[in-house]
């Protein structure tokens, strides 16, 4: 029975990793971009919820509005930061890593000066807050039922962009070949800020989501967005499918080990597993086949 | 080019001996040497003291209404003439939640303000940071917090509670509920893991049952876990020594699993009224938190003080236990230069033993052996408002005993 | 005609370290206060740091967001040995008989009771885990972002670690409230002075061994890696192992940084270890020039400098400042406050001297005289 509730739990954390880590995997995989300014985009996702409290009163309402508001709220950030800063940094990808973290200390001071140093607090319907009763012992919670039916969506609303549309083929075309598809026509600068916007647009969902689970405050962003990293370091670039499998398993791997022992062991437990992981295979589960070296 | 890099070389040695011959002017460990003492700059018409609080980084949620409260006691006292005749001038020092930031403030504090005493730290390891640096430089700090006790500096006045003031009376309430078995959920850092190491004797002498202990890291959101652990667990009662962001995921989690005060109350030794502000009253409601002041605490001198408060920083504002502390702290520094005459640091500290005052928590008595107030302890039920009404006191004062000497099932702890 | 711009080259290096020597040994300890002199001694530590990172990322390319796991590797390593020395033979450290359920010393604490295995541990030990890490990675063709990443991971994980342990580490406490430094107490504000000079030595020191390093075959190769690792590994090269040497020896230099640093500031703690602290060292190294010897001990102790002279007047402004120098400088100016120097010098010589026929070639210098002749 505990083992079943652990598996539970281990799911729902892979959940949650998936959400927060479905945005980068679309930037950083797709466009190599590294977004350390991710999870401060989380964090405005979750601000958004706040906001918009302070106007709708039903927590059920709000918390439904607030996913489409939160995706275009940090969609812009997203295309914003891609057009004044990214854009000139695509050949230099580490010195992305430093500049968006950057704009992370800028956007988590910024969110300090506006809301306050203090976490704020935000309402979740009753329905989010209760769980559902399978047997014995076993409960789920609603909140975490409502997390993986997002993160779930959200994969297959990506997945379904990037196979069917025309945009998604765009991107795929420009990161399968980035020349290439300029001299086909394909507008890159265009797509990239396209692709930027989704991603970012992810985060502030995963953000709406993080209002259920835990605090909202100006560093919520800074505790997540290392291991949101490693999932998609060791999912593979350029594939979602490798996040979502990566993303599950390291959450029931964290939780079971975390059972039996401590949160810290967990947690250097799962990093031991990543580097040996790595050595196995360095380009990740998937890799996309280029002709590039690199 | 080789003689070049030749000369070069040897004259990095020389400098190297020199440091070294340098060196030697040094005074050995063990020589009784006569650094040290940094003098507090009394002359003029103010008297400079330092306020030590993080106000960035993550503790800044929590520390920025301690220095809130600080400023307000001085402002008051300011008002009533000073100390000595003498204006008390704040001089506000940024610890930025980093621990090495607080040992560097507060040197430049003592060194280059020359204040004489610096109010301010909230956790244990900004404490244990800058404790050599006033012990160094002989000048005084006063602590607001509740702390894990097993400390006794000659140069830090805790104003807070000690674990006896808290922790116990918090298990002997428990105790009187009937609740035997515990679970205990805490932060990993030194409050907690000592905190349940007290608990832990405490329950074993007491017929107490703790069915289980687990640590989250210090910012740690991640409760699924733990929150199953302690629901398997089937315990009566969870004491919960988490602090800051981590209260928040925790409870929200604890909420979802089903678990409630009436089923499986929770203490908490870590929040207060703003914390519960920020938790939300939808996922406390109910839960027990062990303290010495609450906003609601009945008593002429907390009207007066949390009206002040309020007039000064905003009617939302609450007030909390540590922020009563502060203000005590600013009160009781006060006492003591005015019965010491002089804000001479040893004066001052041979004048502490025995200070009263009548606090917004109740009457607090300086022992001037430990250097830990008196104080009274109190269980508090978190209401449905965001404010904490109090279920149980002590009654009198409890007099403060940071290595628990005079609990028997307590030896072998410290 | 090379061998003659090279001396000259040389006269003024050993000129600037000579300039440099008088600035640190005799007039920063004659003009700053005994509290200013300590804090210049904390940021020399970090500008340690950064003359390893300057290697390692400006030369080699590698990004390494781990400093803090060496700098605190070394750091424990001495702040361990003070410890024991301070509880004398057969004690166990205050801080353990507090919070620890030990009755006597863990075997891993114990052979730092001595000064012979302590000493050399502070530098070995955190060369020997960037060996262990960096040849299982290198190897593995693990680079760029993903070595960046793994190696911010890391930190992360080892200051869990750390603060997991409180009985033996002291947790997120850390190490505190030493009383003597190999028998000189430290409370004597010349003995702290003493610190500061055998700091300020090292970081000389130091700079001297990186530059030899910079300009050796070695430091070729490395920059070569950098540039393109590919054409290394056709010439017949193992870009692994060039990486790797440049990895151990700026965890090296962390190392030592963080032994220096706890008599110092008198405090290590896994604060110190985590990603912030470790990113923070990159920082200066980024303002100061990346590529070159000198920039990112200056950009280093500059920004220290700065983030103590800010946050004395308006903490919050600190973090805005802090940011927008990671996004100006790295976006816009990625050679750092260094290039504005070459730049200028360069419109400088081009108007006064247009005669000279030997340019200055871009930052890494070209195979020197010493290869030319060999």
């Amino acid at each position: 029975m505990v083992i079943l509730s652990q598996l539970f739990t281990g799911v729902s954390i892979g959940a949650v990793l998936l959400l927060i880590a479905l945005g980068l995997s679309l930037t950083f995989g797709q466009m190599n971009v590294i977004n350390m300014a991710h999870g401060e985009f989380i964090m405005a996702g979750a601000y958004t919820v706040y906001v918009l409290q302070q106007s709708i009163t039903d927590a059920g309402l709000s918390l439904l509005v607030a996913l489409p508001v939160a995706f275009g709220v940090t969609g812009v950030l997203g295309v914003i930061l891609e057009f004044l800063l990214i854009r000139r940094l695509y050949t230099r990808p580490l010195d992305t890593l430093l500049v968006t973290w950057g704009v992370s200390l800028v956007l988590q001071q910024a969110a300090r000066d506006v809301f306050g140093a203090p976490n704020v607090q935000t309402r979740a319907p009753d329905l989010l807050t209760g769980n559902v009763h399978i047997v014995g012992d076993l409960v789920l919670a609603t909140n975490r039922l409502f997390i993986l039916g997002l993160a779930l969506a959200a994969v297959v609303v990506l997945s379904g962009v990037l196979r069917f549309s025309s945009l998604g083929r765009r991107i795929r075309a420009v990161v399968q070949n980035r020349d290439l598809a300029a001299v086909s026509g394909i507008p890159t600068g265009r797509v990239d800020r396209l692709t930027f916007f989704i991603g970012s647009g992810v985060a502030g969902v995963a953000g709406v989501a993080l209002t259920l689970l835990g605090p909202i405050g100006p560093t919520m962003g800074t505790n997540i967005i290392i291991d949101a990293f490693l999932v998609v370091v060791v999912g593979g670039i350029g594939h979602l499918k490798g996040s979502v499998i990566v993303a599950f398993v390291l959450g029931v791997l964290q939780s079971m080990i975390e059972y039996s022992t401590t949160v810290s062991v967990a947690k250097v437990g799962v990093f031991i597993a990543i580097v040996a992981f790595l050595q196995w295979r360095p380009q990740g589960l998937f890799t996309l086949r280029t002709r590039s070296l690199a | 080019m080789t003689r070049f890099r030749g000369r070069r070389l040897a004259a990095c040695a020389a400098i190297l001996v020199a440091a070294v011959a340098l060196a030697a002017c040094g005074s050995k460990t063990g020589q009784n040497t006569s650094s040290g003492g940094a003098v507090a700059d009394t002359s003029g018409d103010t008297v400079k003291v330092g306020l030590l609080n993080s106000l960035s980084g993550t503790m800044a949620i929590s520390e920025v209404t301690v220095r809130d409260s600080l400023l307000l006691a001085i402002e008051e006292i300011n008002a009533a003439g000073g100390v000595l005749g003498k204006k008390i001038a704040p001089v506000s020092e940024d610890g930025a939640s980093d621990w090495p930031t607080f040992a560097e403030k507060a040197e430049k504090l003592i060194q280059q303000d020359k204040v004489a005493a610096v109010f301010g730290c909230w956790t244990s390891a900004s404490r244990k940071a800058v404790k050599p640096v006033f012990e160094k430089n002989k000048s005084l700090l006063f602590y607001p917090v509740q702390y894990e006790g097993l400390e006794q500096s000659p140069y830090i006045f805790y104003t807070g509670a000690t674990t006896n003031q808290q922790i116990v009376p918090a298990l002997d309430y428990l105790k009187s509920q009937g609740k035997t078995t515990i679970y205990l959920v805490g932060s990993d850092y030194v409050f907690p893991r000592t905190a349940n190491k007290i608990i832990k004797a405490y329950a074993a002498a007491n017929g107490m049952k703790v069915l289980g202990e687990d640590y989250a890291p210090l910012g740690s959101t991640e409760f699924g876990t733990i929150v199953n652990k302690v629901k398997a667990s089937k315990a009566a009662a969870v004491f919960n020594t988490l602090n800051g962001d981590s209260n928040v995921a925790f409870f929200k989690e604890y909420k979802s699993a089903g678990l409630t005060a009436a089923s499986m109350p929770v203490v908490s030794v870590s929040i207060a009224e703003e914390e519960v502000k920020s938790i939300g009253t939808q996922y406390l409601d109910g839960q027990l938190t062990a303290w010495n002041y609450y906003q609601t605490t009945a008593g002429a001198a907390n009207d007066k003080f949390v009206k002040a408060y309020k007039a000064k920083y905003g009617a939302d504002k609450p007030t909390s236990d540590p922020m009563e502390a502060a203000y005590v702290a600013v009160y009781l520094w006060k006492a003591m230069v005015e019965k010491a005459g002089s804000f001479d640091v040893e004066k001052v500290k041979a004048a502490a033993d025995g200070i009263t005052f009548d606090a917004p928590e109740g009457k607090v008595t300086v022992d001037g052996a430990t250097q830990h107030i008196s104080k009274t302890a109190r269980i508090g039920k978190v209401g449905s408002d965001g404010l904490i009404t109090e279920v149980w006191n002590s009654g009198s004062p409890v007099k403060p005993d940071p290595y628990l000497k005079g609990y028997p099932w307590a030896t072998g702890l410290s | 005609m090379i061998r003659s711009t090279f001396s000259s080259a040389s006269l003024r290096v050993s000129a600037g370290f000579a300039a440099g020597a008088v600035l640190l040994f005799a007039v920063a300890p004659a003009a700053l206060s005994d509290f200013r002199l300590g804090l210049l001694a904390k940021y020399l530590c970090i500008a340690m740091v950064a003359v390893g990172i300057g290697l390692a990322w400006g030369r080699g390319g590698l990004l390494t967001l781990g400093q803090g796991v060496f700098f605190g590797l070394g750091g424990y390593a001495m702040a361990m040995h003070l410890k024991l020395t301070d509880a004398g033979p057969g004690q166990l450290p205050d801080f353990m008989q507090l919070y620890g359920q030990l009755d006597e010393l863990p075997a891993w604490w114990r052979p730092f009771a001595s000064p012979y295995f302590a000493l050399p541990a502070i530098v070995l030990l955190p060369m020997i885990v960037a060996f262990g890490l960096g040849s299982l990675v290198f190897r593995r063709r693990v680079r760029g972002a993903y070595f960046a990443i793994l190696s911010q991971a890391l930190a992360a994980a080892m200051a869990i670690f750390l603060i997991g342990q409180q009985g033996t580490t002291g947790g997120t406490n850390g190490l505190t409230d030493f009383e003597g430094f190999f028998g000189y107490d430290l409370d004597d504000p010349i003995n702290q002075r003493m610190v500061y000079f055998i700091i300020a030595g090292t970081l000389l020191a130091l700079l001297l061994l990186t530059r030899q390093l910079i300009r050796s075959r070695y430091g070729e190769l490395l920059v070569a890696v950098r540039d393109s690792e590919e054409r290394v590994r056709f010439l017949g090269y193992n870009p692994a192992n060039v990486k790797l040497v440049a990895y151990v020896v700026a965890a090296g230099m962390a190392g030592l940084a963080g032994a220096l640093f706890v008599p110092a500031v008198g405090i290590i703690n896994p604060a110190l270890i985590g990603i912030v602290p470790s990113i923070e060292f990159v920082i200066g190294v980024a303002v100061g020039g990346r590529a070159t010897l000198l920039g990112p001990v200056l950009g280093a102790v500059a920004v220290a400098w700065a983030k103590t002279a800010l946050s004395e007047q308006f903490p919050a402004a600190w973090t805005y400042l802090q940011g927008l120098l990671f996004i100006v400088v790295v976006a816009f100016l990625p050679g750092g406050l260094a290039s504005l120097i070459t730049l200028a010098r360069r419109r400088f010589r081009r108007t006064s001297e247009e005669s000279t026929a030997v340019g200055k070639p871009p930052s890494p210098a070209p195979a020197a005289a010493e290869e030319v002749a060999a």
